[in-house]
Protein backbone atom coordinates (compact mmCIF):
# COMPACT_ATOMS: atom_id res chain seq x y z
CA UNK A 1 0.00 0.00 0.00
CA UNK A 2 1.76 3.35 -0.70
CA UNK A 3 -0.03 6.75 0.83
CA UNK A 4 1.67 8.94 -1.38
CA UNK A 5 -0.61 8.43 -4.08
CA UNK A 6 -3.95 9.26 -2.27
CA UNK A 7 -5.21 12.87 -3.36
CA UNK A 8 -7.89 14.94 -1.48
CA UNK A 9 -9.80 18.35 -2.28
CA UNK A 10 -7.87 17.89 -5.52
CA UNK A 11 -7.28 21.32 -7.22
CA UNK A 12 -5.72 21.84 -10.55
CA UNK A 13 -4.39 25.48 -10.73
CA UNK A 14 -5.22 27.57 -13.93
CA UNK A 15 -6.63 30.95 -14.83
CA UNK A 16 -9.60 29.71 -17.12
CA UNK A 17 -12.81 31.42 -16.85
CA UNK A 18 -14.05 28.63 -14.54
CA UNK A 19 -11.33 29.14 -12.40
CA UNK A 20 -11.82 33.06 -12.32
CA UNK A 21 -14.98 33.47 -10.97
CA UNK A 22 -15.56 33.93 -7.47
CA UNK A 23 -15.52 31.11 -5.16
CA UNK A 24 -18.81 31.95 -3.32
CA UNK A 25 -20.72 32.41 -6.33
CA UNK A 26 -19.30 28.58 -7.69
CA UNK A 27 -20.08 27.18 -4.58
CA UNK A 28 -23.55 28.56 -4.39
CA UNK A 29 -24.35 27.89 -8.58
CA UNK A 30 -22.91 24.09 -7.45
CA UNK A 31 -25.98 23.57 -5.28
CA UNK A 32 -27.91 25.08 -7.39
CA UNK A 33 -27.25 23.09 -9.66
CA UNK A 34 -27.56 19.78 -7.88
CA UNK A 35 -30.59 20.79 -6.88
CA UNK A 36 -32.15 21.59 -10.21
CA UNK A 37 -30.67 17.96 -11.23
CA UNK A 38 -33.62 16.81 -8.99
CA UNK A 39 -35.74 19.02 -10.22
CA UNK A 40 -35.51 18.12 -13.80
CA UNK A 41 -38.07 15.87 -15.39
CA UNK A 42 -38.51 15.29 -18.96
CA UNK A 43 -35.75 14.16 -21.70
CA UNK A 44 -35.30 18.15 -22.53
CA UNK A 45 -34.51 19.14 -19.17
CA UNK A 46 -31.64 16.63 -18.67
CA UNK A 47 -30.07 17.20 -22.14
CA UNK A 48 -30.12 20.89 -21.32
CA UNK A 49 -28.07 19.73 -17.93
CA UNK A 50 -25.32 17.81 -19.56
CA UNK A 51 -25.01 21.08 -22.26
CA UNK A 52 -24.53 23.15 -19.25
CA UNK A 53 -21.82 20.73 -17.76
CA UNK A 54 -20.23 19.89 -20.79
CA UNK A 55 -19.56 23.66 -22.09
CA UNK A 56 -18.55 24.47 -18.01
CA UNK A 57 -15.86 21.45 -18.31
CA UNK A 58 -14.94 22.76 -22.33
CA UNK A 59 -14.60 26.52 -20.52
CA UNK A 60 -12.38 24.66 -17.32
CA UNK A 61 -9.83 23.23 -19.34
CA UNK A 62 -10.00 20.23 -17.31
CA UNK A 63 -10.03 17.02 -19.28
CA UNK A 64 -12.93 15.05 -20.08
CA UNK A 65 -11.01 11.93 -18.72
CA UNK A 66 -9.85 13.95 -15.15
CA UNK A 67 -14.04 14.39 -14.83
CA UNK A 68 -14.38 11.00 -15.46
CA UNK A 69 -12.18 9.95 -13.01
CA UNK A 70 -14.07 11.59 -10.24
CA UNK A 71 -17.01 9.47 -11.37
CA UNK A 72 -15.23 5.88 -11.30
CA UNK A 73 -14.99 5.67 -7.66
CA UNK A 74 -18.74 5.43 -7.18
CA UNK A 75 -19.16 3.24 -10.10
CA UNK A 76 -20.38 0.21 -7.82
CA UNK A 77 -22.98 2.66 -6.28
CA UNK A 78 -24.26 3.60 -9.71
CA UNK A 79 -24.60 -0.06 -10.46
CA UNK A 80 -26.32 -0.55 -7.52
CA UNK A 81 -28.82 2.11 -8.17
CA UNK A 82 -29.51 1.26 -11.15
CA UNK A 83 -30.43 -2.62 -10.53
CA UNK A 84 -32.99 -1.02 -7.81
CA UNK A 85 -34.82 1.01 -10.12
CA UNK A 86 -34.84 -1.32 -12.25
CA UNK A 87 -36.67 -4.04 -10.75
CA UNK A 88 -38.77 -1.79 -7.92
CA UNK A 89 -40.18 1.00 -10.17
CA UNK A 90 -43.77 -0.21 -10.31
CA UNK A 91 -44.98 -0.11 -13.94
CA UNK A 92 -47.32 -1.59 -16.38
CA UNK A 93 -45.13 -1.90 -19.05
CA UNK A 94 -43.70 -5.44 -18.19
CA UNK A 95 -40.81 -6.72 -20.77
CA UNK A 96 -39.60 -9.67 -18.87
CA UNK A 97 -40.74 -11.09 -15.59
CA UNK A 98 -39.28 -14.21 -13.58
CA UNK A 99 -40.61 -15.20 -9.89
CA UNK A 100 -40.67 -12.05 -8.16
CA UNK A 101 -38.64 -10.15 -10.53
CA UNK A 102 -39.62 -8.08 -13.58
CA UNK A 103 -38.37 -5.15 -15.71
CA UNK A 104 -41.02 -2.39 -16.91
CA UNK A 105 -40.48 0.44 -18.94
CA UNK A 106 -40.77 2.80 -16.92
CA UNK A 107 -38.36 0.94 -14.53
CA UNK A 108 -35.41 1.44 -17.55
CA UNK A 109 -36.53 4.76 -17.75
CA UNK A 110 -36.48 5.52 -14.24
CA UNK A 111 -33.05 3.94 -13.63
CA UNK A 112 -31.68 6.00 -16.59
CA UNK A 113 -32.69 9.33 -14.96
CA UNK A 114 -30.74 8.16 -12.01
CA UNK A 115 -27.71 7.21 -13.08
CA UNK A 116 -27.82 10.30 -15.26
CA UNK A 117 -28.19 12.44 -12.23
CA UNK A 118 -25.94 10.70 -10.25
CA UNK A 119 -23.25 11.06 -13.03
CA UNK A 120 -23.97 14.73 -13.51
CA UNK A 121 -24.04 15.05 -10.05
CA UNK A 122 -20.66 14.17 -9.30
CA UNK A 123 -19.02 15.62 -12.14
CA UNK A 124 -20.69 19.19 -11.22
CA UNK A 125 -18.87 19.24 -7.74
CA UNK A 126 -15.73 17.58 -9.01
CA UNK A 127 -15.44 20.48 -11.39
CA UNK A 128 -15.68 23.17 -8.50
CA UNK A 129 -13.10 21.18 -6.34
CA UNK A 130 -10.90 20.80 -9.56
CA UNK A 131 -11.30 25.00 -10.01
CA UNK A 132 -10.99 25.97 -6.67
CA UNK A 133 -8.22 26.04 -4.26
CA UNK A 134 -8.85 24.80 -0.78
CA UNK A 135 -7.68 27.72 0.53
CA UNK A 136 -10.59 29.46 -1.87
CA UNK A 137 -12.93 27.63 -0.59
CA UNK A 138 -12.90 27.80 2.93
CA UNK A 139 -12.60 31.49 2.64
CA UNK A 140 -15.78 31.13 0.55
CA UNK A 141 -17.54 29.20 3.03
CA UNK A 142 -16.32 31.48 6.16
CA UNK A 143 -18.01 34.22 3.92
CA UNK A 144 -21.10 32.32 3.27
CA UNK A 145 -21.34 31.37 6.74
CA UNK A 146 -20.38 34.83 8.36
CA UNK A 147 -24.18 35.76 8.47
CA UNK A 148 -24.64 32.51 11.39
CA UNK A 149 -22.17 35.07 13.47
CA UNK A 150 -25.00 36.67 14.31
CA UNK A 151 -26.36 33.72 16.52
CA UNK A 152 -22.66 33.00 17.45
CA UNK A 153 -21.70 30.23 15.06
CA UNK A 154 -17.77 30.86 15.57
CA UNK A 155 -17.56 30.95 11.87
CA UNK A 156 -13.76 32.15 11.62
CA UNK A 157 -12.63 29.43 13.41
CA UNK A 158 -14.35 26.60 11.79
CA UNK A 159 -12.80 28.01 8.58
CA UNK A 160 -9.33 28.44 10.03
CA UNK A 161 -9.84 24.65 11.67
CA UNK A 162 -11.08 23.47 8.27
CA UNK A 163 -7.88 25.03 6.50
CA UNK A 164 -5.36 23.69 8.74
CA UNK A 165 -6.48 20.21 8.46
CA UNK A 166 -5.90 20.65 4.42
CA UNK A 167 -2.82 22.22 5.47
CA UNK A 168 -1.90 18.91 7.30
CA UNK A 169 -3.58 16.09 5.04
CA UNK A 170 -0.04 15.81 2.83
CA UNK A 171 2.21 15.96 6.35
CA UNK A 172 0.28 13.40 8.29
CA UNK A 173 -0.12 11.55 4.95
CA UNK A 174 4.13 11.45 4.89
CA UNK A 175 4.57 11.06 8.29
CA UNK A 176 2.19 7.84 8.11
CA UNK A 177 4.17 6.08 5.31
CA UNK A 178 7.19 6.79 7.42
CA UNK A 179 5.69 4.98 10.44
CA UNK A 180 4.54 2.51 8.20
CA UNK A 181 7.70 1.61 6.19
CA UNK A 182 9.23 1.60 10.12
CA UNK A 183 7.05 -0.89 11.32
CA UNK A 184 7.55 -3.02 8.34
CA UNK A 185 11.06 -2.98 8.60
CA UNK A 186 10.56 -4.34 12.11
CA UNK A 187 8.47 -7.19 11.01
CA UNK A 188 4.67 -5.81 10.75
CA UNK A 189 2.44 -6.78 8.14
CA UNK A 190 -0.14 -4.57 6.91
CA UNK A 191 -1.16 -6.91 4.15
CA UNK A 192 -2.09 -10.15 5.03
CA UNK A 193 -5.12 -11.62 7.17
CA UNK A 194 -8.61 -10.93 7.42
CA UNK A 195 -10.54 -7.62 7.72
CA UNK A 196 -10.34 -7.72 11.76
CA UNK A 197 -6.61 -8.42 11.65
CA UNK A 198 -5.99 -5.75 9.24
CA UNK A 199 -7.56 -3.28 11.30
CA UNK A 200 -5.45 -4.61 14.59
CA UNK A 201 -2.49 -4.17 12.62
CA UNK A 202 -3.44 -0.58 12.13
CA UNK A 203 -3.20 0.01 15.72
CA UNK A 204 0.63 0.55 15.93
CA UNK A 205 0.64 2.66 13.18
CA UNK A 206 -2.50 5.37 14.62
CA UNK A 207 -1.01 5.48 18.04
CA UNK A 208 2.13 6.86 17.14
CA UNK A 209 0.36 9.05 14.62
CA UNK A 210 -2.11 10.23 17.01
CA UNK A 211 0.32 11.32 19.78
CA UNK A 212 2.80 13.41 17.30
CA UNK A 213 -0.20 14.90 15.48
CA UNK A 214 -0.81 16.26 19.35
CA UNK A 215 2.34 16.99 19.57
CA UNK A 216 2.14 19.38 16.23
CA UNK A 217 -1.00 21.16 17.52
CA UNK A 218 0.35 22.23 20.33
CA UNK A 219 3.56 23.52 18.32
CA UNK A 220 1.28 24.91 15.50
CA UNK A 221 -0.59 26.69 18.61
CA UNK A 222 2.41 28.35 19.97
CA UNK A 223 3.83 28.56 16.37
CA UNK A 224 0.71 30.93 15.37
CA UNK A 225 0.35 32.74 18.79
CA UNK A 226 4.32 33.83 18.07
CA UNK A 227 2.85 35.24 15.08
CA UNK A 228 0.42 37.55 16.78
CA UNK A 229 -2.77 35.37 15.97
CA UNK A 230 -6.26 36.61 18.31
CA UNK A 231 -9.07 34.74 16.30
CA UNK A 232 -10.66 36.67 13.76
CA UNK A 233 -11.17 39.81 14.94
CA UNK A 234 -9.27 42.64 13.47
CA UNK A 235 -7.89 40.72 11.00
CA UNK A 236 -7.43 41.87 7.46
CA UNK A 237 -6.94 39.63 4.30
CA UNK A 238 -4.26 39.09 1.69
CA UNK A 239 -6.41 38.02 -1.11
CA UNK A 240 -9.97 39.56 -0.16
CA UNK A 241 -13.03 37.75 -2.06
CA UNK A 242 -14.50 40.32 -4.06
CA UNK A 243 -17.31 39.74 -6.67
CA UNK A 244 -16.58 41.89 -10.10
CA UNK A 245 -19.49 43.04 -11.75
CA UNK A 246 -19.08 40.03 -14.17
CA UNK A 247 -19.41 37.43 -11.67
CA UNK A 248 -22.50 39.11 -10.65
CA UNK A 249 -23.85 39.36 -13.90
CA UNK A 250 -22.22 35.28 -14.62
CA UNK A 251 -24.43 34.05 -11.36
CA UNK A 252 -27.77 35.83 -12.44
CA UNK A 253 -27.61 34.39 -16.50
CA UNK A 254 -26.88 31.29 -14.90
CA UNK A 255 -29.59 31.11 -11.93
CA UNK A 256 -32.44 32.31 -14.58
CA UNK A 257 -31.25 29.04 -16.93
CA UNK A 258 -31.16 27.03 -13.49
CA UNK A 259 -34.68 28.65 -12.89
CA UNK A 260 -35.97 27.87 -16.30
CA UNK A 261 -35.15 24.31 -16.57
CA UNK A 262 -36.70 23.64 -13.10
CA UNK A 263 -40.11 24.88 -14.56
CA UNK A 264 -39.64 22.76 -17.66
CA UNK A 265 -38.60 19.77 -15.61
CA UNK A 266 -41.84 20.19 -13.68
CA UNK A 267 -44.03 20.48 -16.66
CA UNK A 268 -42.82 17.07 -17.56
CA UNK A 269 -40.19 18.55 -20.77
CA UNK B 1 24.62 50.87 24.68
CA UNK B 2 21.11 50.66 22.83
CA UNK B 3 19.42 47.57 24.71
CA UNK B 4 16.41 45.53 22.72
CA UNK B 5 16.18 43.01 25.22
CA UNK B 6 17.45 42.42 28.90
CA UNK B 7 16.63 39.79 31.01
CA UNK B 8 17.04 40.86 34.83
CA UNK B 9 17.52 37.99 37.05
CA UNK B 10 15.47 36.30 35.99
CA UNK B 11 14.50 32.59 37.44
CA UNK B 12 12.25 30.00 35.83
CA UNK B 13 10.79 26.59 36.43
CA UNK B 14 7.71 24.50 34.94
CA UNK B 15 5.32 23.67 36.88
CA UNK B 16 4.84 20.63 38.46
CA UNK B 17 8.43 19.65 38.18
CA UNK B 18 11.06 20.19 40.98
CA UNK B 19 14.63 22.19 40.35
CA UNK B 20 14.40 25.10 38.01
CA UNK B 21 15.46 25.52 34.60
CA UNK B 22 16.49 29.30 34.73
CA UNK B 23 18.26 30.79 37.88
CA UNK B 24 18.78 34.45 38.20
CA UNK B 25 19.62 34.99 34.75
CA UNK B 26 20.57 38.20 33.63
CA UNK B 27 21.62 39.18 29.80
CA UNK B 28 21.22 41.92 27.73
CA UNK B 29 21.31 41.83 23.97
CA UNK B 30 22.29 44.93 21.93
CA UNK B 31 20.31 46.59 19.01
CA UNK B 32 21.35 44.70 15.59
CA UNK B 33 24.03 42.39 17.18
CA UNK B 34 24.12 38.81 16.41
CA UNK B 35 23.99 36.70 19.30
CA UNK B 36 24.12 33.13 19.57
CA UNK B 37 23.37 31.14 22.64
CA UNK B 38 24.90 27.67 23.04
CA UNK B 39 24.00 25.20 25.54
CA UNK B 40 23.71 21.45 25.44
CA UNK B 41 20.40 19.80 25.44
CA UNK B 42 18.40 20.82 28.82
CA UNK B 43 20.28 23.66 29.62
CA UNK B 44 17.66 26.06 29.42
CA UNK B 45 18.22 27.79 26.17
CA UNK B 46 14.80 27.43 24.68
CA UNK B 47 13.00 28.11 28.09
CA UNK B 48 15.13 31.22 27.90
CA UNK B 49 14.14 31.64 24.27
CA UNK B 50 10.30 31.89 25.55
CA UNK B 51 10.85 34.16 28.05
CA UNK B 52 11.72 36.47 25.33
CA UNK B 53 8.34 37.04 23.52
CA UNK B 54 6.12 36.55 26.65
CA UNK B 55 5.28 33.13 26.01
CA UNK B 56 6.92 32.38 29.24
CA UNK B 57 7.07 35.06 32.18
CA UNK B 58 9.93 34.70 34.60
CA UNK B 59 9.17 33.31 38.23
CA UNK B 60 11.38 36.37 39.55
CA UNK B 61 12.76 38.97 37.59
CA UNK B 62 12.32 40.61 34.95
CA UNK B 63 12.12 40.44 31.26
CA UNK B 64 12.17 43.82 29.29
CA UNK B 65 11.85 44.18 25.44
CA UNK B 66 12.54 47.44 24.40
CA UNK B 67 11.52 48.49 28.05
CA UNK B 68 8.49 46.65 28.16
CA UNK B 69 7.61 44.64 30.63
CA UNK B 70 6.86 41.08 29.45
CA UNK B 71 4.36 40.28 32.21
CA UNK B 72 2.71 43.69 30.95
CA UNK B 73 -0.64 42.28 29.15
CA UNK B 74 -0.86 45.57 27.42
CA UNK B 75 1.95 44.99 25.84
CA UNK B 76 1.79 41.59 24.83
CA UNK B 77 0.90 42.20 21.00
CA UNK B 78 3.55 44.88 20.55
CA UNK B 79 5.94 42.62 22.34
CA UNK B 80 5.28 39.69 19.77
CA UNK B 81 5.51 41.97 16.48
CA UNK B 82 9.09 43.00 17.68
CA UNK B 83 10.45 39.72 18.91
CA UNK B 84 9.84 37.32 15.65
CA UNK B 85 10.26 33.57 16.76
CA UNK B 86 11.55 30.45 15.01
CA UNK B 87 11.04 27.16 16.04
CA UNK B 88 12.89 23.48 15.25
CA UNK B 89 10.23 21.84 12.94
CA UNK B 90 9.67 24.16 9.63
CA UNK B 91 6.84 21.45 9.38
CA UNK B 92 4.81 22.81 13.22
CA UNK B 93 5.07 26.44 12.11
CA UNK B 94 3.41 26.86 8.66
CA UNK B 95 0.02 27.31 8.47
CA UNK B 96 -0.99 27.38 4.96
CA UNK B 97 -1.11 25.29 1.82
CA UNK B 98 0.43 28.34 0.22
CA UNK B 99 3.36 29.69 0.48
CA UNK B 100 2.28 33.05 0.11
CA UNK B 101 -0.58 33.23 2.12
CA UNK B 102 1.68 31.36 5.07
CA UNK B 103 4.14 34.38 4.69
CA UNK B 104 0.94 36.79 5.35
CA UNK B 105 -0.24 35.42 8.16
CA UNK B 106 1.18 37.14 10.92
CA UNK B 107 0.76 40.85 8.62
CA UNK B 108 -2.98 39.45 8.81
CA UNK B 109 -3.41 39.39 12.06
CA UNK B 110 -1.52 42.69 12.75
CA UNK B 111 -4.41 44.23 10.79
CA UNK B 112 -2.28 45.11 8.27
CA UNK B 113 -3.96 46.77 5.16
CA UNK B 114 -3.87 44.41 1.93
CA UNK B 115 -1.65 46.37 -0.57
CA UNK B 116 0.59 46.35 2.40
CA UNK B 117 0.63 43.06 3.18
CA UNK B 118 1.29 42.01 -0.83
CA UNK B 119 4.65 44.67 -0.29
CA UNK B 120 5.51 42.99 2.76
CA UNK B 121 5.23 39.33 1.37
CA UNK B 122 6.98 39.93 -1.82
CA UNK B 123 9.85 41.91 -0.05
CA UNK B 124 10.07 39.21 2.94
CA UNK B 125 10.15 36.33 -0.04
CA UNK B 126 13.12 38.18 -1.77
CA UNK B 127 15.05 38.78 1.26
CA UNK B 128 14.95 34.80 2.22
CA UNK B 129 15.14 34.08 -1.61
CA UNK B 130 12.03 32.25 -2.12
CA UNK B 131 10.17 34.63 -5.07
CA UNK B 132 9.76 32.02 -6.93
CA UNK B 133 7.96 29.94 -4.73
CA UNK B 134 5.05 32.23 -3.94
CA UNK B 135 2.34 30.61 -4.98
CA UNK B 136 3.98 26.87 -4.14
CA UNK B 137 2.93 24.35 -1.52
CA UNK B 138 4.77 24.29 1.34
CA UNK B 139 5.06 20.67 2.51
CA UNK B 140 6.91 20.12 -1.31
CA UNK B 141 9.54 22.23 -0.49
CA UNK B 142 13.00 21.00 1.14
CA UNK B 143 13.62 21.53 4.96
CA UNK B 144 15.89 24.57 4.36
CA UNK B 145 13.54 26.37 2.03
CA UNK B 146 9.98 25.17 4.26
CA UNK B 147 12.74 27.00 7.41
CA UNK B 148 13.04 30.11 5.37
CA UNK B 149 9.05 30.59 4.54
CA UNK B 150 8.87 30.73 8.23
CA UNK B 151 11.52 33.37 8.66
CA UNK B 152 10.03 35.55 5.97
CA UNK B 153 6.33 35.01 7.98
CA UNK B 154 8.40 36.29 10.82
CA UNK B 155 9.80 39.53 8.88
CA UNK B 156 7.06 40.49 7.58
CA UNK B 157 5.57 41.49 10.72
CA UNK B 158 8.66 44.21 10.32
CA UNK B 159 10.23 42.52 13.40
CA UNK B 160 13.62 44.88 15.59
CA UNK B 161 14.41 40.95 16.51
CA UNK B 162 14.18 37.73 15.27
CA UNK B 163 15.22 34.77 18.21
CA UNK B 164 15.22 31.26 16.81
CA UNK B 165 15.50 28.44 18.81
CA UNK B 166 17.67 25.70 17.09
CA UNK B 167 16.28 26.14 13.44
CA UNK B 168 18.71 24.20 11.82
CA UNK B 169 18.43 21.01 13.80
CA UNK B 170 16.59 19.36 11.64
CA UNK B 171 18.11 20.36 8.24
CA UNK B 172 20.67 18.74 5.97
CA UNK B 173 24.38 20.91 5.54
CA UNK B 174 22.75 22.40 2.33
CA UNK B 175 19.81 23.86 3.89
CA UNK B 176 21.82 24.90 7.24
CA UNK B 177 23.73 27.04 4.74
CA UNK B 178 21.04 28.57 3.22
CA UNK B 179 19.16 29.35 6.54
CA UNK B 180 22.42 30.96 8.01
CA UNK B 181 23.41 33.37 5.23
CA UNK B 182 19.56 34.17 5.22
CA UNK B 183 20.16 35.13 8.95
CA UNK B 184 23.01 36.95 8.17
CA UNK B 185 21.38 38.79 5.15
CA UNK B 186 18.41 40.12 7.84
CA UNK B 187 21.40 41.31 10.21
CA UNK B 188 23.70 43.42 7.25
CA UNK B 189 20.95 44.59 5.11
CA UNK B 190 17.66 45.22 7.54
CA UNK B 191 19.45 45.49 10.62
CA UNK B 192 17.43 42.93 12.58
CA UNK B 193 18.62 41.59 15.73
CA UNK B 194 19.12 37.81 15.90
CA UNK B 195 19.33 36.08 18.73
CA UNK B 196 20.19 32.34 17.36
CA UNK B 197 19.96 29.30 19.83
CA UNK B 198 22.02 26.34 19.09
CA UNK B 199 24.31 23.76 19.56
CA UNK B 200 26.18 23.71 16.61
CA UNK B 201 29.60 25.44 16.96
CA UNK B 202 30.07 26.22 13.76
CA UNK B 203 27.21 28.43 13.70
CA UNK B 204 27.77 29.95 16.86
CA UNK B 205 31.38 30.97 15.55
CA UNK B 206 29.62 33.17 12.68
CA UNK B 207 28.18 35.32 15.49
CA UNK B 208 29.84 38.50 17.21
CA UNK B 209 28.62 37.45 20.59
CA UNK B 210 28.72 33.89 22.07
CA UNK B 211 26.59 33.05 25.48
CA UNK B 212 27.08 30.03 27.01
CA UNK B 213 24.51 28.45 29.09
CA UNK B 214 24.46 25.76 31.66
CA UNK B 215 22.00 24.31 33.95
CA UNK B 216 20.37 27.92 33.60
CA UNK B 217 23.31 30.00 34.19
CA UNK B 218 25.56 31.81 32.04
CA UNK B 219 28.99 30.30 32.42
CA UNK B 220 30.49 31.80 29.00
CA UNK B 221 29.97 35.21 27.43
CA UNK B 222 31.65 36.84 24.89
CA UNK B 223 33.35 37.23 21.31
CA UNK B 224 33.44 33.89 19.86
CA UNK B 225 37.72 34.05 19.68
CA UNK B 226 37.38 34.68 23.65
CA UNK B 227 34.98 31.59 24.43
CA UNK B 228 35.92 29.01 22.71
CA UNK B 229 39.71 29.52 23.84
CA UNK B 230 38.27 27.66 27.15
CA UNK B 231 38.36 24.46 25.93
CA UNK B 232 38.44 22.68 29.06
CA UNK B 233 35.84 24.99 30.79
CA UNK B 234 33.11 23.84 27.40
CA UNK B 235 34.11 20.35 27.79
CA UNK B 236 33.14 20.86 31.77
CA UNK B 237 29.69 21.87 30.29
CA UNK B 238 29.48 18.97 27.95
CA UNK B 239 30.03 21.25 24.62
CA UNK B 240 33.14 20.90 22.73
CA UNK B 241 35.35 24.35 20.69
CA UNK B 242 35.46 23.94 17.44
CA UNK B 243 37.39 21.21 15.66
CA UNK B 244 39.99 24.22 14.59
CA UNK B 245 40.31 24.79 18.02
CA UNK B 246 40.92 21.46 19.41
CA UNK B 247 43.67 21.16 16.82
CA UNK B 248 45.27 24.03 17.48
CA UNK B 249 45.22 23.92 21.26
CA UNK B 250 46.58 20.15 20.95
CA UNK B 251 49.48 21.46 18.61
CA UNK B 252 49.82 24.22 21.64
CA UNK B 253 50.45 21.17 24.21
CA UNK B 254 52.45 19.57 22.56
CA UNK B 255 54.87 22.73 22.08
CA UNK B 256 54.07 24.16 18.85
CA UNK B 257 53.71 27.93 19.41
CA UNK B 258 50.22 29.04 17.45
CA UNK B 259 47.26 30.93 18.67
CA UNK B 260 44.04 29.49 19.92
CA UNK B 261 42.33 32.60 18.02
CA UNK B 262 42.38 31.14 14.05
CA UNK B 263 38.37 29.60 14.05
CA UNK B 264 37.83 29.04 10.63
CA UNK B 265 40.15 26.25 8.37
CA UNK B 266 41.77 28.92 6.29
CA UNK B 267 42.99 30.82 8.92
CA UNK B 268 43.91 27.55 11.05
CA UNK B 269 45.52 26.28 8.49
CA UNK B 270 47.40 29.99 7.70
CA UNK B 271 48.64 29.68 11.43
CA UNK B 272 49.60 26.44 11.90
CA UNK B 273 51.78 27.33 8.08
CA UNK B 274 53.30 30.16 9.51
CA UNK B 275 54.28 28.01 12.93
CA UNK B 276 55.78 25.61 11.09
CA UNK B 277 58.10 27.78 9.08
CA UNK B 278 59.33 29.62 11.86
Amino acid sequence: MNLSNITLGQYFPGDSAVHRLDPRYKIVLTLLYIVTLFLAGGVFSYLVCAAILLVVIFLSRISLRMVAKSVAPIGVLILITAVLNIFYTPGENILWQWWVLKITTEGILSAIRMIARIIMLVAGSSILTYTTSPIQLTDAIESLLSPLRVIRVPVHEISMMMSIALRFIPTLIEEADKIMSAQKARGADFESGNVFRRVKAMIPLLVPLFISAFRRADELALAMECRCYNGGKGRTRLHKLKAAPKDHVIFFTVLLLFAAISVAGRFGY
Amino acid sequence: MDTILRCEHAAFHYPDTDGAVLHDLSLSIERGSFTAVLGHNGSGKSTLAKLFNAILLPDSGKVYVDGMDTSDEAHLFDIRRRIGMVFQNPDNQIVSSVVEEDVAFAAENLGVPPDEIRRRVDDALATVGMTEFVRHAPHLLSGGQKQRIAIAGVIAMEPDCIVLDEPTAMLDPAGRRDVMQTLHRLRNELGITVVLITHHMDEALQADRVVVISDGRIVLDGAPGDVFTHCDTLASYSLSAPETVLLLSALQDAGLDVPLTAMTPEACADAIAAALSE
